[in-house]
């Protein structure tokens, strides 16, 4: 069960927030632009624009993307590149101008002086002033493969000698460069969030259009289930079927195993809203002009129904994200989710959970900020699009 | 509404047995059973294994028979004898070891809802009677972060500030000096004062959803005509608010008690294991884990018909709040 899910339904109405409803309207009359004219889409997008919050998450959200797609060259090293002299470093404080003796006009960090506590062994780090190490943009570091396929070396930041390392986020216990891990593990959770919402997807259309198109005993029959499903506690759900995954399953069968479990559970809400959908379309006195027209039924589906209400859809798709992603990171965190050495958010995490790890290196938290930043971006521009969703409103 | 509580009651017959299926399903998933586990185990220990003694074995857990025929021994001791089964970790009935920690989760669920309750009411109808203030702004920021932040995140940076700052390990329901000890009014005082923390973790996304629901479900209501009259009546403000808008738009408070219970297990169950509490959810990931399939199942089954038993209270309160709610689900009925 999701709580954010259910704001949307405790709501009386996909009515528009009130809020920015008479601002909206006032403001679409009051352009003067053709908005008779215009497509519906367009009008979409028009009224989107007005939500300052949803427009500033969708440059966060491409942003997101930007770095899953080319995380490999986003990220300054790899994430697997260990260092036993650098075992949960501190972050790194990234200096623009030097001005000890001059100005030097220039990225640098400062290199580490490292101590072993006697009693502890723990390693402490003070910062060596003496030591720079120049960083720059698009240099040259550790080999990799773009996609698994393009062999390249250019990083977008790093070291400019690439036998330096320069940990801007600190290391983790096996000295591994924490933003470079977080970097890959957006990768990783962006995808399985939109893996997990498009099967959902096809599971809630199918069900909620059969539901709400034919209604009568299929329908009482398929929201039977979605009740019971709805009813489970998930996450003891999600633990009992993901325990079941085993262990011996490679990275990418595992990957798509937490994917499946992870949607069989989420389908419901978006199986809801195209039910609802479907049931208040279906009284329209356009769909009844299109059938007296003689339409066959599957082209009143596609060509008059559908179009009504893909807006929201996407709306729901857009806030079913979030979802995915703070499950995945959950179940990632109770390691029953997906395994090292693949590089998940949720991952990262379970290298937090001991209180040794977080008291001495709380760096080791950052990845939970990633994921509050992607969860509060996703659902600040899936509720402006549903704001918008209906443009004739 | 006797009609009303005897059609919920009997929907709920089906929906309790899919529960228990699911239950007993999620349990048999897994390849092998402890059983084999526990078998290796003996002889990578060297310990040799008789054919007798595994025979027995699966002789006395019901391993060696059908899936139905377990099925049935395992529900059918649960509906006639109140018996789980054991726990293959622990060798112990499953119910010795399940019903003080169910019965904290609930507890510590009950005080979670009260808490959000408490909070979010007065938060909720300020930011919508004061709509667009910087305190409604300041609510509305913190709800959303609320929302987005994995409870099991606010446990560790928690655990991370009580550390750093106050020096001490979180965790814990009892303290140590209180461990051994009966309940007295020192252990119990003692038990607030540990549990204040994960109550506010747990609840933190409720209370952001239920500020938002209320706030919502307010500046609809207020918008209506019957406050002008109310007002134009010359009542005051707060009466105004309070005997009118306020009680139409609280009917979510009540609906809370139906999913809250799932949520609040499923958050208690992550910030249990990271500040752990001696509640479900450590003992219920160590069962899944070690496949000590009778523990996890019965964990699965009793939490999926709590939030059942949840749900049906919700309905109900939500029916006799509600006038509209209860004419419509008696038209229903006799439709």
């Amino acid at each position: 069960m999701n709580p954010l899910a259910r704001i949307r339904r405790d709501r009386p109405a996909p009515a528009p927030d009130p809020d920015t409803a008479g601002a909206d309207t006032a403001g679409t009359a009051g352009t003067g632009r053709t908005a008779a004219a215009a497509s519906q889409w367009r009008l979409i997008w028009w009224r989107f624009k007005r939500h300052r919050l949803a427009m500033a998450s969708s440059a966060v959200i491409g942003l997101l993307v930007f770095v899953a797609v080319f995380c490999e060259f986003v990220a300054p090293t790899t994430p697997g590149h260990y260092s036993a002299e650098h075992t949960h470093a501190p972050p790194q404080a990234l200096h623009v101008v030097d001005t000890r003796d001059g100005f030097d006009l220039g990225l640098y960090v400062h290199g580490y002086r490292s101590t072993r506590d006697e009693e502890t062994l723990a390693r402490e780090y003070t910062v060596d002033e003496s030591v720079k190490i120049p960083v720059g943009f698009f240099v040259e570091g550790r080999p990799y493969e773009l996609w698994g396929v393009i062999p390249a070396d250019t990083h977008l930041i790093g070291p400019t000698d690439p036998d330096q390392r320069v940990y801007l986020l600190g290391a983790d216990r096996n000295g591994r460069d924490m933003l470079s891990r977080i970097v890959y593990g957006t990768r990783v959770s962006l995808s399985i969030g939109l893996a997990g919402v498009a099967v959902s997807f096809v599971l809630g259309v199918v069900l909620g259009g059969i539901s709400g198109y034919f209604g009568g005993r299929i329908d009482t029959a398929i929201q039977r289930v979605i009740e019971f499903t709805m009813s489970i506690p998930t996450i003891p759900l999600w633990m009992g079927l993901s325990a079941a995954v085993p262990r011996e399953w490679s990275a990418l069968q595992t990957y798509f195993a937490i994917t499946v479990i992870l949607s069989l559970i989420g389908w419901t809400d978006l199986a809801r809203v195209v039910r609802g959908r479907f049931l208040s379309l279906r009284e329209e006195d356009f769909v009844l002009a299109a059938r007296l027209d003689g339409c066959g039924r599957a082209r009143i589906i596609r060509r008059h129904m559908l179009p009504s209400f893909t807006s929201h859809i996407v709306a729901s798709l857009t806030l079913a994200i979030p979802l995915m992603i703070l499950a995945e990171t959950a179940l990632s965190f109770l390691g029953l989710g997906l395994q090292p050495p693949v590089v998940s958010w949720g991952v990262l995490m379970q290298e937090a959970q001991n209180i040794h790890s977080i008291a001495n290196a709380p760096w080791t938290l950052l990845p939970g900020v990633a994921v509050t930043v992607a969860v509060l971006a996703l659902n600040f521009a899936g509720d402006g699009i549903r704001d918008s969703a209906d443009p004739y409103q | 509404m006797r009609a009303l509580v005897i059609r919920r009651l009997l929907y709920m017959v089906p929906t309790l047995f899919a529960i228990s299926l699911v239950a007993f399903l999620v349990i048999q998933l897994p390849p092998g059973n402890y059983l084999a586990t526990y078998i290796a185990e003996l002889s990578a220990r060297g310990a040799s294994v008789e054919r007798a003694q595994i025979l027995a074995l699966e002789e006395r857990y019901g391993l060696n028979e059908p899936l139905h025929v377990q099925y049935l021994r395992w529900i059918g001791g649960i509906l006639l004898n109140g018996d789980f089964g054991m726990s293959f970790a622990y060798q112990r009935p499953v119910a010795d070891l399940i019903w003080d920690r169910i019965g904290l989760t609930v507890a510590l669920a009950l005080a979670t809802m009260l808490v959000s309750w408490v909070i979010a009411f007065p938060i909720g109808v300020y930011s919508a009677v004061r709509q667009h203030s910087v305190g409604d702004y300041a609510a509305t920021f913190v709800g959303f972060l609320g929302l987005a932040t994995p409870n099991f995140m606010l446990a560790l940076v928690f655990v991370w500030v009580s550390y750093r700052f106050f020096g001490e390990s979180a965790g814990g329901i009892v303290s140590p000096e209180f461990a051994d000890s009966a309940w007295n009014l020192g252990r119990v005082l003692d038990v607030v004062s540990n549990l204040w923390a994960p109550v506010l973790i747990i609840g933190a996304a409720g209370t952001a959803v239920l500020i938002r629901v209320l706030r919502a479900n307010l500046l609809d209501e207020l918008r209506k005509p019957y406050v002008t009259a109310a007002r134009a009546k010359g009542l005051p403000e707060w009466r105004v608010i309070l005997k009118y808008p306020v009680r139409m738009a609280i009917s979510p408070f009540i609906s809370t008690i139906g999913w809250i219970l799932p949520t609040l297990v499923g958050g208690e169950v992550m910030v249990s294991i990271v500040l752990s509490l001696d509640t479900t959810g450590p003992l219920l990931l160590e069962a899944l884990q070690s496949q000590d399939m009778y523990l996890a199942g019965s964990f699965i089954l009793v939490l999926g018909a709590l939030t059942l038993v949840g749900t049906l209270l919700s309905d109900l309160l939500l029916a006799w709040w509600d006038p509209r709610i209860r004419h419509a689900q008696t038209e229903e009925a006799s439709a």
